[in-house]
């Protein structure tokens, strides 16, 4: 049974179409990939899916719920939940009160919501800055913070937007394989992602965007070897 | 419904791991206690001119740490606290004068109006989406508007404001006592000790946190189930009602409420000094600032009242205590962003 699925949405910003009747559906523990050259629409997207833009047409339903123009905070209530490609950390907070206003979702107590986010954080292996402001944290901290705070609330769908970019080729390596832990753990993701490598590597399906579009949608090895796509998007590298 | 796969409903760690220490709310009750002592002694040792400016500078201290609450955590900048101020002081007058109620029930009800207005003005802003200086603007608006208001409407006396009857004895029910009696501190020093009371036990809430998330960023703090409007609003009810209650006290200690003194500009910026000079978003920084400005004004007043002889053409200046606060604020602004008490906390955890 599909987890999401999303019937000819589309997104119109005054004259431009961000996002143009893309359909697809995304399986219980599936791992989705999303690639497009940029200003594809892949972040529109994503934005459309977790309730901070209204969609122009279309329907969204997850879980078994029409959530088509849910508000942002309804949609992550029950379990549809987003990270940013530019990390939003709560600058004035440590990391760990970061990830425990997440758990706070499921714990009212401020003690518990700590203790839960602590093992979160340990579970992203964070946890060498549980209580550094997270103004201070590098890039890769804040991506796995990123990623720690929507672990919190559990997630039935995780959309990670870019968790890679701005790593260096040794931070990658670990980030995949948390991802790929993750999802061995029975988290479904949803994953917009540049690095092929890391792309082909987790998709178990890619949707290849282009201008709005969807240009291909299947197994990733198929897909990428596709034409079309790789005039519009992979270059002559692949060619 | 997909149950969230069982190995990723993480468990949560022992409560006792040294990782997860937090004695800050300890600590800032045991302030809070020390506070309390200081404060209960202070008029048996101190006269009565000392009183007067230590009633001031408690007055100050509530409407920053109630303003505090909504702008400095809820980084909803109010220019326009004057009308909660106003109405906590209107509120009781009212209640006291026309029906003989007792002012610790007008203070209740004052707070409660005082809440929903807050609640209501700050629901329209932020439902057109004012944000920054936008939102301060609107805030203000409302403030004159509640002033103009004041001033036109008959049953609130129009101009003249409101006498309160002096009874023929003290009564603690009635909130009235001799002059220069100690109650006149315990009163007002008891009321700001529950503001930093709620303060503390607010910034560590559930609520209170989110409110802050949502101060750092908002779309963030949506993307993980927060409704921004609803914890914005319940930091906007607090703030509201516990700057109301400095405006009934003022009433009371006064005797006397006009529209200027509850309702004027000058109100909504002594809402916003001390807590700006003391460290917006701390707990401790709006007392600070309040202890800077209190007695500052005070002085400010004397000399205007009576100069010294080098400083006789100063008689009858008006705006002077502005002119000394704007100074004031350009140098906290330029060498302390935080604010006295923000920028030492700062620096004392470096």
């Amino acid at each position: 049974m599909s987890l999401l699925q999303a019937e000819g949405l589309t997104k119109k910003f005054s004259g431009l179409t961000a996002v143009d009747d893309v359909s697809l559906t995304v399986a219980d523990k599936e791992f989705f990939g999303v690639v497009g050259p940029n200003g594809a629409g892949k972040t529109t997207l994503f934005s459309l899916i977790a309730g901070e833009v209204t969609p122009t047409h279309g329907r969204i339903i997850f879980d078994g719920t029409d959530i088509t123009g849910w508000s942002a905070d309804k949609v992550a209530s029950v379990g549809l939940v987003r990270t940013f490609q530019l990390m939003r950390p709560f600058e004035s907070m440590t990391v760990l009160d970061n990830v425990a206003i997440a758990s706070h979702q499921r714990f009212r107590s401020r003690s518990e919501a700590r203790r839960h986010a602590l093992a979160v954080i340990e579970r992203v292996q964070l946890e060498r800055y549980v209580n550094a402001p997270s103004a201070s944290l590098p890039t890769a901290g804040l991506k796995r913070l990123e990623l720690a705070r929507a672990l919190a609330l559990e997630p039935k769908l995780l959309l990670l937007d870019e968790v890679l970019a701005g790593l260096v080729p040794t931070e990658r390596a670990p980030m995949i394989e948390l991802l790929r832990e993750l999802h061995a753990d029975g988290l479904t993701v949803m994953f917009i992602e540049h690095i092929m490598a890391a792309v082909l590597a987790l998709s178990e399906r890619l949707l290849v965007m282009h201008e709005g579009v969807e240009l291909a949608l299947g197994d990733p090895h198929k897909v990428t070897q596709d034409r079309a796509v790789v005039e519009a998007y992979l270059g002559e590298d692949y060619a | 419904m997909t149950p969230t796969a069982e190995r990723l409903k993480s468990d949560i760690r022992a409560a006792d791991d040294p990782r997860l220490r937090d004695n800050s709310t300890r600590n800032a009750f045991v302030v809070l206690g020390a506070l309390a002592v200081v404060l209960a002694v202070l008029p048996l040792v101190a006269n009565d001119r000392f009183e007067t400016i230590a009633v001031q500078t408690l007055i100050f201290a509530i409407i920053a740490v109630g303003w505090n609450l909504m702008s400095g955590y809820g980084g909803l900048f109010s220019f326009g606290h004057a009308a909660f101020f106003g109405i906590g002081a209107y509120t009781d007058a009212y209640l006291v004068v026309e029906h003989g109620i007792s002012p610790w029930i007008a203070m209740v009800v004052g707070a409660a109006i005082a809440a929903l207005a807050g609640v209501g003005i700050a629901s329209l802003c932020l439902r057109y989406e004012l944000a920054g200086p936008y939102f301060a603007l609107a805030t203000f608006a409302f403030a004159q508007l509640f002033l103009l208001l004041v001033q036109n409407l008959d049953f609130l006396r129009r101009t003249e404001g409101f006498n309160l009857p002096i009874l023929p004895e003290e009564s603690f029910w009635m909130l009235q006592f001799e002059r220069g009696s100690d109650i006149y501190v315990w009163i007002p020093a008891g009321l700001l000790l529950v503001g930093l009371a709620i303060t503390i036990l607010y910034v560590r809430s559930r609520a209170g946190q989110f409110v802050q998330a949502a101060r750092d960023d908002e779309v963030a703090a949506a993307s993980l189930g927060i409704n921004v409007m609803r914890v914005r609003l319940g930091a906007v009810a607090l703030s509201c009602g516990i700057t109301s209650v400095a405006g009934t006290f003022y009433t009371q200690y006064h005797f006397f409420v006009g529209p200027h003194q509850a309702f004027g500009a000058a109100v909504s910026i002594e809402a916003i000094i001390p807590a700006v000079i003391g460290g917006i978003g701390t707990i401790w920084g709006p007392l600070v600032g309040a202890l800077i400005v209190g007695p500052l004004a005070e002085l400010i007043e004397s000399v205007l009242r009576d100069p010294p002889g080098s400083l006789s053409f100063l008689q009858g200046v008006a705006g002077l205590d502005v002119a000394v606060y704007a100074a004031l604020l350009i140098v906290i602004v330029l060498f302390m962003r935080k604010g006295i008490y923000g920028t030492l906390k700062d620096r004392w955890r470096k």
